[in-house]
């Protein structure tokens, strides 16, 4: 039985130097892109590279990258989690509130709080999606606006200050006991984990099933609703954890704490190659996705873009970055022919 | 112990009211090739389905090996030793050749790691001993559709399975290909693998089958040895009736040259490709799956326009860049791959078949319903489409009815000249039938028809001339009457070393 491979197949084959090696990495385009930003960007503004920059720069997409992360998974089985912003802002809210009351318990049971209740979240998401039969889309929808208005409906308009939280809490996503500020340490163990959970274990594996081909899925004795089921509850597990750092980090719990937020999750998965369309994704293209949106917004600021342009110019290199890495992918693939 | 390992007592399933098997019973013995034969929409793919529980059945009951089993998906009946290759390919577009051949199931350490360099061996040693050469971290989606049946035969082949179930594995092989698989196929059957094999091709049957069993509409017909049955009965079976003239291509008088092909060349696909196509004649395009036979028909069609060459349609030279175009004048394009270029498998009958006419049932740019529906009720009625009614989606249509709604679709825009991509394949005998009777009246009717096919039975019984290509070449013209299968075979395969077998 020998399959003709196509002759042109075999010569991209015989194609092994380093050069090729890397241009085949999925995420080569936007690690390029990375890199004609920040020397573009170091030309106009030294202090751009910097330890203490990018340590800022770390600082700041730490949360971006855990839930873009949770998100990645969500995106991988042909789903998405637009509630993630407001699953934030209610465990903040919550989890803020229970340590104003008692401010002498461990600052582990607040992580541990926020990550139970961020699961309860996540779980409803999923039965709405599993059971429910309803589309990702439009069910995370209607719960960003449930969650939303549950903050309020518990915060009675409320906010929680600062002088209101105890210290230990505070220190937990800035410390830096190890060198690097906790919370930046927090978001690398979570990269490492969800980087073995979905290319080490079957689960992990039966995700980009899932989204890659969903009947074939079921052909193959996956049990494709427990799959769904799964990530949904893990995008509400580390958007829970998230809760914790952003109510430490910014020292408050407000009603609009992380509004908005969702889209930046899915920009950096999408920026980082993850296929809107499901079956692709990987935890190195989304760690380079959140990097590159860290980057845009800091280098913005350095070389002193007007404020009232930044958004717009946010949006625009993001439009770049997917743009070139789509060409670069389709000629590494013309290539391959 | 009882004779057979797996029995299915008077199953019943319905899908949203419509019942699709009634009372089927079905019985396996250890070490046969079963045949389960019947036309599209028989029920075959759904007794498959019950089967591995991927679907349950509303009544009835199955034994495996005398014992009663209730299967709730695929992964338990994987567990109790059936695997299935199933007939809608069912492949991982993102995921490698060897992740594909173990999605589910993939070898795990004691912790429950996944064990990459295990799977890549396994599955390299699979295809292997399998005799398929393919790059095991190539992604399924750049594999051909013969590729892609390759793996998800090395699938089922992976699983040692005590019951192996293959529908339609064969329908994007080559000739050669199939052999090996039957070959495979028998030693299976020598180790006492039970295999129920589906095919529409009678004699692939013939030539592997023990024993055959007959649906028809969903109901069971009768189980027979195939030693006892000959084709006909077969197809009297399967039908209900009997089917006297397979190929009812009659002698047309070819008029003028529609379509005159000169040197067309797509750099990387087919060079020099020259033919002439006159009104009225069937023109065959035959050679293996991957000779560019596909690529010329997409090139005509200004899908993928050629990058060398001349095109006259009608006398007149024209340069095809689009598809509006070639159907501006006249051409229709029946695709070989219904599901993924023929049809859009969420709307109803009635957009499919109304797409490329759309503008003629508009009035200042507004869609008239009534003269759409009208005219889709009536291609669909010409056709003899079988269908609840014309809203019915037409991803719930069988295979057949699938293709003669792709066909209303492209006779509807009035086409002179109709190129037809294995326009028959995997279709039931009497839908076979009905598009051969309908492609010789077409011809007769003065339409110029190129048909390209991977069946050697289809492209001599239909075409007025033959010309074949390999490896983007054409090697041969032939005319009817000097075509035999021995003359075709060679001339597709020149300078390849395989067993030239039919």
């Amino acid at each position: 039985m020998t399959v003709q491979n196509p002759p042109a197949i075999r010569r991209s084959i015989a194609r092994n130097g380093w050069l090729w090696t890397l241009i085949r990495f999925r995420e080569a385009g936007i690690g390029l892109f990375i890199l004609i930003l920040v020397i573009a960007v170091t030309l106009r503004a030294p202090s751009f590279l910097t330890i203490d920059n990018f340590e800022d720069i770390l600082l700041n997409i730490s949360i971006l990258t855990i839930v873009a992360l949770a998100q990645t998974m969500v995106i991988i089985t042909h789903g998405i989690d637009l509630s993630v912003s407001s699953m934030i802002g209610l465990v903040a809210m919550m989890v803020a509130f229970v340590v104003k009351q008692n401010p002498e318990m461990p600052v582990i049971f607040s992580v541990l709080l926020g990550m139970a209740l961020g699961s309860v979240l996540g779980t409803f998401n999923g039965l709405i999606i599993t059971f429910g039969k309803v589309p990702p889309i439009i069910a995370t929808l209607g719960t960003l606006s449930i969650y939303r208005g549950l903050v309020f409906f518990y915060s009675q308009g409320t906010w929680i200050n600062s002088f209101e939280l105890p210290a230990n809490f505070k220190a937990l996503s800035k410390g830096t006991p190890l060198g690097l500020p906790n919370m930046v340490i927090i978001a690398i163990l979570v990269a490492i984990v969800v980087y073995y959970f979905l290319n080490y274990t079957r689960t992990g594996r039966d995700i980009y099933a899932v989204g890659s081909n969903p009947d074939a899925a079921q052909f193959a004795g996956i049990r494709k609703q427990r799959i769904t089921f799964l990530v949904y509850m893990i995008s509400g597990l580390l958007s829970g954890l998230a809760a914790v750092l952003w109510a430490s980090r910014f020292e408050s719990a407000q009603t609009n704490t992380a509004l908005g937020f969702e889209l930046q999750t899915v920009a950096a998965s999408v920026v980082g190659g993850v296929s809107i369309s499901g079956g692709v994704g990987t935890v190195t293209g989304v760690l380079l996705g959140a990097l590159l949106l860290g980057i845009i917004q800091n280098s913005l600021t350095l070389i002193r873009i007007s404020p009232f342009w930044q958004l717009a110019a946010q949006g625009l290199l993001i439009l770049i970055a997917v743009i070139s890495d789509k060409w670069i992918l389709s000629r590494v693939e013309r290539t391959k022919k | 112990m009882s004779e057979y390992i797996l029995e299915l007592k008077k199953i019943s399933k319905s899908f949203s009211g419509v019942e699709v098997l009634h009372e089927v019973s079905f019985a396996l013995r250890p070490g046969e090739v079963h045949a389960l034969l019947g036309e599209n929409g028989a029920g075959k793919s759904t007794l498959v389905k019950i089967i591995t529980g991927v679907h349950q059945p509303d009544k009835g009951e199955i034994l495996l090996n005398g014992e009663h089993v209730h299967f709730h998906d695929a992964r338990e009946s994987r567990q109790a030793g059936i695997a299935a290759i199933y007939q809608e390919l069912s492949l991982f577009p993102d995921l490698d050749v060897a992740e594909n051949i173990f999605a589910g199931r993939q070898p795990v350490t004691l912790g429950g790691r996944v064990d990459w360099r295990k799977l890549y061996s396994e599955a390299g040693k699979l295809l292997e001993s399998l005799g398929v050469k393919l790059d095991l971290k190539q992604k399924a989606r750049t594999l051909s559709i013969a590729q892609q049946q390759m793996v998800e035969i090395a699938r089922a082949f992976s699983i040692n399975a005590q019951i192996l179930i293959m529908d339609e594995p064969t329908s994007s092989l080559t000739l050669h290909e199939v052999d090996d698989l039957f070959r495979l196929v028998r030693r299976l059957r020598a180790e006492g693998t039970a295999i129920i094999f589906i095919s529409h091709r009678l004699d692939e049957l013939f030539s592997l089958a023990d024993r055959v069993t007959v649906l028809r509409d969903g109901s069971y017909v009768d189980t027979r040895e195939i030693k006892d049955v000959t084709r006909d009965d077969l197809i009297r079976m399967m039908v209900g009736r009997t089917i006297t003239n397979l190929f009812p291509k009659q002698d047309v008088q070819a008029g003028d040259v529609a379509l005159r092909v000169q040197d067309l060349t797509r750099a990387g696909s087919f060079y020099n490709v020259g033919f002439e196509l006159r009104r009225g004649e069937i023109l065959g395009l035959a050679g293996l799956v991957g000779a560019g036979r596909t690529n010329v028909a997409r090139a005509i069609f200004g899908v993928e326009p050629p990058t060398a060459g001349r095109l006259e349609v009608e006398g007149r030279e024209v340069s095809i860049t689009s598809p509006q175009q070639a159907i501006e004048l006249g051409l229709a394009y029946v695709p070989e791959d219904r599901q993924l270029h023929g049809l859009i498998p969420a709307m109803s009958l009635t957009p499919n078949i109304s797409l490329p006419t759309l503008y003629q049932h508009a009035r200042a740019g507004w869609l008239q319903d009534k003269s759409e529906r009208r005219s889709a009720y009536e291609a669909a009625l010409q056709m003899e489409v079988r269908a609840n009614n014309i809203w019915q989606f037409a991803r719930e249509l069988s295979g057949g009815n699938q293709q003669k709604v792709v066909l209303a679709k492209w006779l509807s825009t009035n086409p002179r000249i109709l190129i037809l991509d294995e326009p028959t394949r995997g279709i039931d005998v009497g839908t076979k039938a009905a598009v051969h009777a309908l492609m010789s009246k077409l011809a007769a009717e003065g339409m110029a028809i190129l048909m390209i096919s991977s069946e050697l039975p289809e492209i001599l019984g239909m075409s007025d001339r033959i010309i074949v290509m390999r490896e983007g070449h054409v090697t041969a013209h032939f005319s009817r009457a000097e075509a035999t299968q021995e003359k075709i075979i060679s001339a597709a395969t020149q300078n390849v070393t395989i067993g030239m077998t039919q």
